[in-house]
């Protein structure tokens, strides 16, 4: 337990020791530990900043879809009346082309039937004066009967 | 070693183990041990007993407990260094993580305490607190391993804790007081003067009281660093050296000396870190005054 030159040594070394830790060690691990933390920082900074990021697009997303969504059923809508009206359109065509054709053909039968009783009647009076002929041969004069058969058919 | 044998008696172990291996001169016509005169102008040699120690006088180096010091001043030299090199912004592992978890502590004690800018401060306190570690760690090694190995190989003496060397807790104390004048000095200036002066009683008649209640209390803190260290490491030591010597009481004894031992090494874990903490957070302490003006 006495103070001798050892004390003089240990004040030496003490000193050295902690030029040496402030020179060497001390600002190496301090700065890596800074820069870990700036790291660390900054790394939470951008996950904050890519979920805002990432909220915002789910939005305008949505935004979008619903958007189009009402075009869609827009169109839709439109695609529907149109359709209707040329359905509408359609029919009524049809039925002014049914009604023409019917009077065309309504017209044809009139015609035919027109022609077919002349036709007839020719034949008849022709069968008639036939029968007229054959039945009063002999005693009648074609001649003289001729005007009143001609009268008879008129008549018809 | 605890056997209190024929020609060695348990007040003979315990001084044994209490003497430095000591390197120093002797003044002249001092008589040796083996009955040798020292030549004129003295010698310098290893002492032998405490008779030979107390005529070296102040010219004398404890050799064992500053190679300690400096030995393990240099491990943390190197251990930290070490991390120094490899301290990056990556994540680190194992040991690397382990120092720089230590060096964050520090950091935040120093931050708390400390409010100036002072590149100084924190190192410095990073120094004490692992130098004073590892110096108050080696009182676990079991009291008897170094020595008995020293002697065998011809070492007389051994004290492998340099913390129970009041040399070298003073050394460290006054340091550490070196530091605080410097920085008293340089921070205050001619204010320093004035606190020692005018302080607490502001008068000039007071002057010389005042003068020598501020020299008495700032002589006080260096000495009660050095010695609160000193104390504590030199009684642990002490009651470790006295559980050894019970082993050679007798068969009776080997048990509970052996319990002894273990629950006084436990509780010593506990106070080889808060003396050495304690002595860290003083420094921060007295250097925070030395920068504060009033």
């Amino acid at each position: 337990m006495n103070i001798n030159l050892t004390i003089i040594g240990q004040i030496v070394a003490f000193l050295a020791f902690v030029v040496f830790c402030m020179r060497y060690v001390w600002p190496p691990i301090l700065a890596a530990m800074e820069e870990r933390q700036q790291k660390i920082a900054d790394g939470l900074a951008a996950a904050d900043r890519a979920s805002h990021d990432l909220e915002l697009a789910q939005k305008e997303a949505v935004d979008r879809l619903s958007e189009a969504k009402k075009e869609a059923s827009a169109i839709v809508d439109a695609a529907n009346k149109r359709a209707s009206t040329v359905i509408d359109e359609a029919k009524a065509a049809a039925v002014v082309e049914a009604d023409r054709v019917k009077e065309l053909a309504s017209a044809e039968v009139e015609r035919e039937k027109a022609q077919a009783r002349e036709q007839l009647l020719s034949q008849v009076s022709a069968l008639a004066m036939a029968g007229a002929e054959k039945v009063l041969a002999a005693e009648i004069d074609a001649e003289k009967h001729a005007a009143l058969l001609e009268q008879l058919v008129k008549e018809q | 070693m605890a056997a209190a044998g024929e020609e060695k008696t348990v007040s003979d172990y315990i001084v044994h183990h209490l003497t430095n291996l000591t390197y120093g001169k002797l003044p002249e016509g001092f008589e040796r041990h083996d009955g040798d005169t020292v030549a004129a102008g003295g010698e310098w040699t290893f002492a032998h007993g405490a008779d030979e120690i107390a005529a070296m006088g102040f010219n004398a180096v404890h050799v064992d407990s500053l190679g300690w010091s400096i030995g393990l001043g240099l491990v943390f030299c190197m251990l930290f260094r070490w991390a120094a090199v490899r301290a990056s912004a990556d994540a680190p592992s194992g040991l690397l993580n382990f120092i720089e978890m230590i060096v964050e502590f520090i950091d935040n004690q120093v931050k708390d305490t400390f409010h100036g800018k002072n590149k100084l401060i924190a190192p410095l306190s990073l120094t004490i607190f692992v130098w004073v570690f590892l110096m108050n760690l080696m009182d676990l090694i079991p009291v008897d391993v170094v020595p008995e190995l020293m002697l065998f190989a011809g070492v007389e003496y051994q004290k492998i804790v340099p913390s129970t060397d009041p040399n070298i807790t003073m050394g460290m104390a006054i340091g550490v007081f070196f530091l605080m004048l410097f920085y008293s000095i340089k921070v205050k200036g001619f204010g320093f003067v004035r606190e020692l002066t005018m302080n607490p009683f502001n008068h000039w008649a007071f002057i010389p009281v005042n003068l020598f209640m501020e020299v008495v209390g700032l002589l006080a803190k260096p000495f009660s660093l050095g010695l609160r260290l000193f104390g504590n490491m030199y009684a642990g030591e002490m009651i470790f050296i006295l559980i050894a010597a019970l082993f050679g009481a007798g068969v009776f004894w080997l048990l509970p000396a052996a319990l002894l031992q273990l629950g006084w090494a436990i509780f010593h874990i506990l106070v080889i870190t808060l003396q050495a903490f304690i002595f860290m957070v003083l420094t921060i302490v007295y250097l925070s005054m030395a920068h504060e003006d009033h």
